[in-house]
């Protein structure tokens, strides 16, 4: 295997401002995401690493009042996520998300998956079914539902129910995939599954992640950046954040004095 | 403070529980007036039409002898009508509560609308009569028939509609809207897919209340013009029309004059021979059959449809 010490670029954020109506919430942020690597985002509560996470699949578009400046380039073809001549539809067909809790459909178990391939406009049944299994595969759990795929997805456990959703965003091949706290909502075993997925994940999507629990950016990320009140405190290798943090109240988030 | 002792806190407890059970009583007293009231209109009515409630009652015309009316024509075009304005309100209606939650952008014109909505419903239905005589009866000349009557209901049922689908929309979790939109749907395929499969109990739910309260309106239809003394059913598609080589295309039946329930109703109880009393009482038995059965249909579809909507 080739040991990436300059890891292409994915994604970048440039310069990147974020206003709910007047309420200023990202200030003035840059950082780079890494193809195929991990970067978790890290910060108290309301320091805006969701708001900033649901920037790159343009979310924030689906609501009034919400105002981006700045920009997210997106490579190789060096896309401005946020220009408003972008379709925010055409950068979510590229950039999948996973939400902090479960959101199945209250459809089938394969209806969940086959969704963004039907949005897509793939009907021909072989299709789907191919992408279906090889979606629930990817995210690991394929045994557990091959059987059942026309059960109703909400009568599955909050852990899988949060599997099937990475399939669901697995399915239509993201180059991005975004998740928000994938884990709040679920007990220490479904959370270590999920991680463990992620950990798999990075060998053919790239990742950004919102985490409460720092144990979690350790164990999961390549880079983890630190988020405080609406800034981009600290951005860097995992390891090195976290042995030896450069900025004074990155340390003390880590070591818990604060958050 | 001090601390209580067990005693005062059982004593505490004691009148807590007190308040809750007097209000328990009131609770149920005012519950049982209301089902009191509808059991003794509709026991009333029943023993008083008991003795019309046969099946001829349902095959025959009205007729100027108590004894021998019935009420065919009415609960024939009491169905009719029903149909048309089901047919009419519920894309409207629809369509226009979906419009209003998932499109519209929120801004003084819609608050408007939203305002005028809530208006709408309070508007007392004689005035949907006369409006819907000067437009539908003459400005279109559909005439007296069961079309104006089926629209000039479906207007008034329309806000009815439209305030239900909204409800229903907005019980729909904002996580399964963004989960839709997060993998690249538009927001008709969201509301396709998503909001209107899942809205539809509520929306059914809607459509039926509305179509029960449009049942036993009177005014409006009198407005328009309705009989109310008919001795002949609307065509039946394809059906000889007494002219030879001729006969009724598939949409005449809503070109016909009717008469509805109601307005049976009321026409028997104006007369003077107290015979067609009892007439009245049975009719009104069988109307109010028709709305409970309606009310229990909406139940029963909006249990089945929502088994397997859970998130």
């Amino acid at each position: 295997m080739q040991i990436h010490d300059t890891p292409t670029l994915k994604a970048e954020a440039r310069n990147l401002n974020f206003y709910y109506g007047e309420a200023k919430a990202l200030k003035n942020i840059n950082m780079p995401i890494y193809d195929k690597k991990v970067t978790a985002l890290i910060g108290p509560s309301g320091c805006g690493k969701s708001t900033y996470l649901r920037s790159f699949n343009r979310m924030h578009d689906l609501y009034p009042g919400n105002r981006y400046e700045g920009e997210i380039r997106f490579f190789p073809d060096n896309t401005n996520l946020l220009s408003p001549e972008v379709d925010p539809i055409e950068v979510r067909m590229r950039v999948g998300m996973v939400f902090q809790k479960p959101n199945p459909f209250p459809k089938t178990i394969y209806e969940n998956v086959a969704y963004g391939l039907r949005v897509r406009g793939e009907n021909n049944k072989r299709v789907l079914d191919d992408k279906v299994e090889h979606a629930l595969k990817g995210a690991a759990i394929w045994e557990e539902v091959k059987d059942r795929l026309q059960d109703l997805a909400p009568n599955l456990s909050g852990g899988q129910q949060q599997r099937l959703c990475i399939a669901r965003a697995l399915a239509t091949d993201p180059e991005l995939l975004l998740f928000d706290e994938p884990t709040s909502a679920l007990d220490p075993i479904a959370t270590g599954a999920i991680e463990e997925l992620v950990h798999e994940l990075k060998k053919r999507v790239t990742i950004l992640i919102v985490t409460h629990n720092m144990q979690q950016a350790a164990r999961v990320s390549d880079y983890t950046a630190y988020m405080y009140l609406g800034e981009m405190i600290e951005f860097g290798k995992t390891d090195e954040i976290f042995i030896k943090p450069q900025d004074k109240r990155t340390e003390d988030y880590i070591t818990g004095r604060m958050g | 403070m001090q601390p209580m002792t067990t005693e005062q806190i059982r004593v505490l407890i004691a009148r807590g529980k007190l308040k809750d059970t007097i209000f328990q009583a009131i609770g149920i007293i005012c519950l049982a007036v209301g089902l009191l009231v509808i059991f003794l209109l509709v026991s009333d009515m029943l023993m008083r039409g008991l003795d019309r409630l046969n099946l001829a009652f349902f095959t025959e015309f009205a007729s100027r002898r108590a004894s021998q009316s019935g009420i065919l024509s009415a609960w024939v075009g009491t169905v009719l009508v029903m149909f048309v304005t089901a047919l009419a309100a519920v894309p409207l209606g629809v369509a226009a509560g979906i419009y209003l939650e998932e499109y519209a952008k929120r801004n003084w014109i819609t608050d408007i609308i939203e305002i005028n909505i809530t208006n709408l419903a309070a508007v007392p239905s004689i005035v949907y009569g006369l409006l819907s005589l000067g437009i539908f009866v003459y400005a279109f000349g559909f005439g007296q028939s069961i079309l104006s009557a089926g629209l000039t209901l479906a207007l008034l049922i329309l806000p009815i509609v439209i305030v239900s689908t909204r409800e229903a929309i907005r019980a729909i979790p904002a996580m399964i809207r963004e989960g839709s939109m997060a993998v690249g749907a538009t927001r008709w395929q969201t509301c396709r897919y998503h909001i209107i499969p899942y809205a539809m109990p509520g929306i059914l739910t809607g459509v039926i209340i509305g179509l029960a309260r449009a049942i036993g309106e009177t005014a409006p239809i009198i407005t328009i013009g309705a009989l109310t003394f008919i001795a002949f059913l609307p065509p039946v598609p394809f059906s000889a029309t007494g002219v030879e080589g001729v006969s009724a295309g598939l949409f005449d039946w809503v070109m016909s004059p009717f008469t509805v329930m109601p307005i049976q109703i009321f026409n028997w109880t104006s007369r003077p021979d107290p015979a067609f009393e009892v007439n009245a009482a049975a009719a009104g038995f069988v109307l109010m059959g028709m709305v409970l059965s309606m009310n229990a249909i909406a139940i029963y579809l909006r249990y089945r449809m929502r088994k397997n909507i859970k998130w």
